[in-house]
């Protein structure tokens, strides 16, 4: 099969990869660039677990190909946390236990990430709602949506 | 997934020579890929070349014009709900595209992909048809505007040639006094596929009367149903109670809807004819207040 030149930007980093039209966007992330940050559940668009930006939109990179990626802009898991600096999403996961095996954390992460860019103060429902495309087969969701809210407070907290 | 040759084009005269030259097999345009990649991984389609359209500086467009709105094929569901102005002009259609799939789904599935998957019960499509939109059908041998309506033609069949494409969606301008809506049934309230929808769009005169009313009706037959014999009887009427109750008969009666995991056959039917008559009762309330978006 022949190959696609790629040449794009992830995490702001300027990033050239070959890959076949047939591979998404997460499986280049993970099988051409070494990013596995980024999961793969179900493939089909249901589980949100291969969740990244692209030019700042929410997509599921295992609905996206591969050559789409040309010229783009693409955010990742790997981009979330400053050195030695854990982003305060990432921090209350942990101090919520809002993870148990950690295959959906990442599509979470990048997903509640989005949501309190355009929504600082978001309510319980709509925390629910913004998440309703990412699955967790192991936590029942409560302390998810609560780890989201408190960071939500802490960031707010953080910004005046 | 099977091999193809991706192509994309940057103007729409290299799109129609691409689409001159002979290729070995089917040639899928690719939108926001939300139907069509789950597709081509599951193999139900396996194109030989799939064309980008979203690289066509016209299928990024989204303008009012004095008009008609223009909505380009490939602009994503996340940025026609971020539209304020749309969402005033045309709540329908915006709360239409809005329950597609989650956030992840929005910031990629286009309104044109919505219809030409051509899904019968895609959610967008009976606000499309009863807005009164048409497509802009891109072709090899030059383009034509076709009424949406006229775009599906089974499951997964569209009346575009081979060769053809959508390239944008043509909104008429809302009238003053005029409004439109859109709900469907779902067992479960986010990530779920219409048991039945139902769009309704209507104009009301000075004194309040329905002077052009169009319906539709999605997932009651193999594709969505434009709904004349519905819209004419809120034609004339202020949709009082008995009037909504004729509509919501006359919808019960159409299509030949399925039995499936999703609910009987005649649980769609009842179903049908009481999202008519709430749909057609809140797109009346929205055009007898004119600019405010419920
Ligand atoms: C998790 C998930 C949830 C979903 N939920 C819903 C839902 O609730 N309601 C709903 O209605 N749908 C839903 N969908 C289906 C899908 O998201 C929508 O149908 C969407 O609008 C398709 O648009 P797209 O731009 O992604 O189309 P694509 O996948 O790019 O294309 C779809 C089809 O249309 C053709 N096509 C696309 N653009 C053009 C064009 N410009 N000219 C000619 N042909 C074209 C393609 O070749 C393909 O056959 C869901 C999908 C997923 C993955
Ligand atoms: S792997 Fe992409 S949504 Fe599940
Ligand atoms: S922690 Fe296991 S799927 Fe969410």
């Amino acid at each position: 099969m022949s190959k696609y030149h790629v040449t794009t930007t992830v995490n702001g980093q300027s990033v050239e990869f070959l890959c076949t039209p047939t591979q998404a966007l997460s499986e280049v992330l993970r099988e051409e660039l070494d990013m596995i940050g980024t999961k793969e559940g179900c493939t089909t668009g249901d589980c949100g677990a291969c969740s990244v930006l692209l030019d700042g939109r929410l997509v599921c990179a295992c609905l996206v190909l591969g050559t789409e990626a040309e010229g783009r802009s693409i955010e990742t898991i790997e981009g979330v946390a400053q050195p030695h600096q854990m982003h305060p999403l990432q921090t209350k996961f942990l101090e919520h236990a809002a993870l148990q095996c950690g295959v959906c954390t990442p599509g979470y992460i990048v997903a509640a990430k989005a949501l309190l860019e355009v929504n600082p103060d978001p309510s319980e429902e709509e925390v629910r709602y913004w998440l309703a495309g990412n699955l967790c087969r192991c936590t029942g969701y409560d302390k998810i949506v609560r780890a989201v809210l408190d960071a939500a407070a802490e960031m707010r907290g953080a910004a005046q | 997934m099977q091999p193809f040759e991706y192509l994309a084009p940057t103007t729409l005269a290299e799109a129609r020579e691409l689409l001159k030259t002979p290729a070995s097999g089917e040639t899928r345009i690719l939108a926001g890929g939300t139907d069509l990649i789950v597709q081509m991984r599951g193999g139900a389609r396996q194109p030989a070349r799939v064309l980008d359209i979203k690289w066509l500086p016209e299928s990024q467009r989204l303008q009012l014009d004095t008009d008609a709105i223009y909505i380009g094929a490939g602009v994503p569901a996340a940025v026609l709900c971020e539209h304020p102005e749309l969402r005033t002009e045309y709540p329908g259609v915006v709360e239409a595209i809005e329950l597609i799939g989650s956030m992840q789904v929005q910031g990629r599935a286009t309104a044109v992909g919505n219809l030409c998957n051509a899904s019968p019960a895609a959610d967008s499509v009976p606000a499309l048809f009863a807005a009164g939109a048409a497509a802009r059908v891109v072709g090899a041998a030059g383009e034509r505007w076709v009424p949406v309506e006229d775009i599906p033609t089974g499951p997964g069949k569209t009346s575009l040639a081979a060769d053809e494409f959508v390239i944008e969606l043509k909104l008429p301008r809302m009238p003053a006094r005029a409004a439109d809506a859109y709900q469907r049934f779902t067992p479960r309230a986010e990530m779920d596929i219409a048991v039945v929808g139902v769009g309704i769009c209507l104009s009301l005169d000075n004194a309040g009367l329905v002077t052009a009313a169009r319906a539709a009706i999605c997932a009651v037959a193999p594709t969505v149903l434009l709904a004349p014999e519905v819209a004419e009887v809120l034609v004339g009427t202020r949709c009082d109670a008995a009037v909504l109750e004729e509509a919501g008969a006359r919808a019960s009666a159409m299509g030949n809807p399925l039995t499936d995991k999703r609910g009987t056959s005649t649980f769609r039917r009842h179903i049908a004819g009481v999202l008519t008559q709430r749909v057609a009762g809140v797109a009346y309330q929205r055009a007898s207040q004119p600019g405010v978006a419920a």
